[in-house]
């Protein structure tokens, strides 16, 4: 059924058709609207039956999650930013013990500075977890993620993680078509543990392993999401026959046909760059897109596939692996390796920072002319930076950097007149 | 010397404020907390440089910004642990921590425990709202068990509400007060008392949350003046908060005598020599 709705609440209700049975959450900007429809929805009995609980941080949410879990149960959490990072030892736990549980990342930076807006800088932290990670596009796409999510988890006994950007699709309002519990109940079968703490057959979760097992264990881990790109591609093809669309899969390529410049992007700023691409094509411009919905595990064989014709390869990414450059970039380098294309990495949109079309027109046609750094910095205001390494040059003690750089450009907001 | 005093003497409370204009919605409680503790420094006649505040995230955690003394905005949770390593390295600031019921007992409560337990001597001032403000208005550890106004517990958190001052006191903080907003006065007053006494002083503060709970407006005329001083006995201490409904205000409850942590280093100016010789068996 076709609704307009904000994308925190097309989520919420795909969640709840998935029919949870434990869903535990502590609020952090912007994925607090997703888990409060939820609680809404246990409260007026729509979603039952089903446990919701308010717990006292993100590191009790993941806990909380990781118990339920054991315990047999579907179990879903959200969260974004600072809380990811303060779960991550439990994230990490989940994934180790094999628990599919499901998990927003509302996409949004990480401090210091503090900083609420988007990027992917939280949920690509996390890369190395064990978890699995897709992006979605749109707010359908994040949708259609959730529900394809729940049976991909709990196939592989892994954990995942779907990202949707914070704010540019948590609080979008868009139209989505939303599935039937039918159609759900049809595409989503009842959740099967492969372990479960139950009485009748007492069981242990969580042994302690030395060196000569550890290495066989973690493989297990890394096999079993390798496993992940085969089932993918079967699970969307299946979700179309079910609902009609397609949604998710490993990569999606546009206009990719001849393209001797190829973009490579993850989420909501594919369409950006494909309105931009569209205008370039329309001028001759020989460009195209590679838009990566799973980041965990990484499709190399597909990323290689989609680029190995192209001259060059321009990674625009919403993260930065301060002291290399780019994170997406290190890895679609390695699906590309030995191939003689230049892969540029372009640091874009960090903390928010809009990714207008008219920079991107710029940065394609310069990079085109192969005119850019091997690791650029989109509108970055590099005066800014001289003028506060000048200031750091200048005297020892220069203080604090965020302070001095936003007093720089004018917009320290709470400022009296 | 005396000319050095008058000159302290001059700071009056608006000189611990900076120039940037507090965001908290208007009728915040903590508006008066940032007035009354900005008296406080001024009757504490301390400069500036030699106080710092510390805070973590939420609503109260902003103070920092909005004061003219060294300010520290840090992780959510972690202000005390942050105040803990600035008060042992620069044991001569005055160091005061800001927070709230959900940055101070929720995220952070594993902090505050043992913080009370090593009784560093630095303030804590919790604005108690009994909910999350900043990310607009979900139940808090002291919100009452039958309050349905989140849709983050949809039935009513239906669990005991978490009591600060009972689990300061068990944890060793020497020094407990509770203060209403509703009265800046008496709030800077016993402000001025937490910052001299040695140790950690936890001050409590009731601060309205008009936006997400505006019944609490109505906690100017529920406070009461608790009716009896201060006890150094822990125990009696325990007994009157135990039977204590939470609105008496603006008295010390309890002040401990326990010496506060100090860091085991001496400063010796003997050579290296000297010390390794020291350490020959």
């Amino acid at each position: 059924m076709l609704k307009q709705m904000e994308g925190s609440r097309a989520v919420a209700e795909a969640v709840a058709l998935c029919r949870p049975e434990v869903i535990c959450a502590y609020p952090i900007s912007p994925q607090t609207h997703i888990v409060e429809a939820l609680g809404e929805f246990v409260k007026d009995g729509s979603l039952a039956p089903c446990e919701f609980i308010n717990v006292e941080s993100e590191f009790a949410a993941m806990s909380v999650a990781i118990g339920s879990s054991a315990a047999g149960a579907r179990t879903y959490t959200a969260t974004a930013s600072q809380g990811l990072l303060f779960m991550a030892e439990a994230v990490y736990n989940a994934s180790g013990l094999g628990l599919p549980i499901v998990m927003t990342v509302a996409n949004r930076a990480i401090g210091a500075p503090i900083n609420i807006w988007n990027d992917h800088t939280d949920a690509l932290s996390q890369r190395d977890s064990g978890w699995l990670q897709i992006f979605a596009e749109t707010n359908q796409e994040a949708l259609d993620l959730h529900i394809q999510g729940f049976r991909l988890a709990e196939e592989l006994s892994l954990p995942i993680m779907v990202c949707m950007d914070g704010f540019i699709l948590t609080h979008a309002y868009e139209r989505v078509d939303m599935p039937t519990q039918e159609q759900v109940d049809a595409y989503l079968p009842k959740y099967e543990p492969r372990q479960v703490l139950d009485p009748a057959e007492p069981v242990s979760i969580g042994a302690m392993v030395g060196p000569e097992a550890f290495m066989e264990v973690r493989y297990l881990a890394h096999a079993k999401q390798m496993e992940a790109l085969k089932l993918i591609p079967a699970y969307a093809a299946e979700f179309k026959s079910v609902f009609g669309r397609d949604s998710g899969g490993l990569v999606h390529t546009y206009k990719a046909d001849d393209a001797e410049t190829m973009v490579v992007a993850m989420g909501s700023v594919l369409g950006t760059i494909k309105d931009t691409v569209d205008e370039m094509r329309a001028a001759g411009h020989k460009i195209g897109v590679l838009g990566i919905t799973l980041f965990r595990p990484f499709p190399i064989a597909q990323v290689r596939a989609a680029l190995q014709g192209a001259q060059r390869v321009v990674v625009l990414e919403k993260s930065l692996a301060v002291g290399l450059g780019g994170i997406l970039a290190t890895n679609v380098r390695m699906a590309l390796s030995a191939l003689p294309i230049d892969v540029y990495t372009v640091v874009a949109g960090i903390g928010g920072r809009p990714i207008t079309m008219r920079s991107l027109h710029g940065l394609f046609r310069r990079a085109e002319q192969d005119d850019i750094d091997a690791v650029t910095f989109l509108d970055l205001n590099r005066a800014v930076v001289d003028k506060q390494l000048d200031r750091e040059r200048a005297k020892r003690r220069s203080g604090p950097a965020a302070e001095a750089m936003l007093r720089d450009v004018g917009v320290v907001a709470a400022k009296l007149a | 010397m005396e000319a050095a005093v008058a000159e302290k003497r001059k700071l009056a409370a608006k000189d611990y404020k900076s120039d940037i204009k507090p965001i908290w919605c208007p009728g915040c409680g903590d508006y008066s907390v940032l007035n009354a503790l900005t008296r406080a420094l001024a009757e504490l006649a301390l400069r500036p440089e030699e106080v710092a505040v510390v805070s973590g995230i939420g609503c109260s955690s902003r103070i920092p910004a909005y004061t003219s003394v060294y300010g520290f905005h840090g992780v959510h949770g972690r202000a005390l642990p942050v105040a803990t390593g600035l008060k042992l390295a620069r044991p001569e600031l005055t160091v005061l921590v800001t927070s709230g019921d959900g940055d101070g007992f929720s995220i952070g409560g594993n902090h505050f425990l043992h913080a009370c337990r090593r009784n560093v001597d630095i303030t804590y001032i919790v604005m108690d709202n009994q909910v999350y403000g900043m990310t607009k208005g979900q139940a808090s550890p002291t919100t009452a068990p039958d309050w349905e106004g989140s849709k983050l517990t949809p039935e009513g958190t239906g669990i005991n509400p978490f009591q600060p001052l009972v689990v300061g006191l068990a944890s060793g903080a020497n020094f407990i007060a509770r203060v209403s907003a509703s009265d800046p006065i008496n709030m800077a007053k016993i402000i001025v008392e937490a910052v001299r006494h040695p140790g950690f002083s936890l001050v409590q503060i009731l601060s309205p949350c008009v936006t997400f709970r505006p019944e609490q407006q109505e906690w100017r005329d529920i406070v009461r003046t608790a009716v009896v001083d201060y006890t150094d006995d822990a125990a009696r201490a325990a007994r009157r908060l135990m039977t204590d409904d939470g609105f008496n205000v603006g008295k010390v409850l309890y002040k401990g005598s326990r010496p506060p942590f100090k860091p085991e280093f001496e400063v010796t100016d003997g050579s290296i020599a000297e010390l390794e010789a020291s350490f020959v068996i």
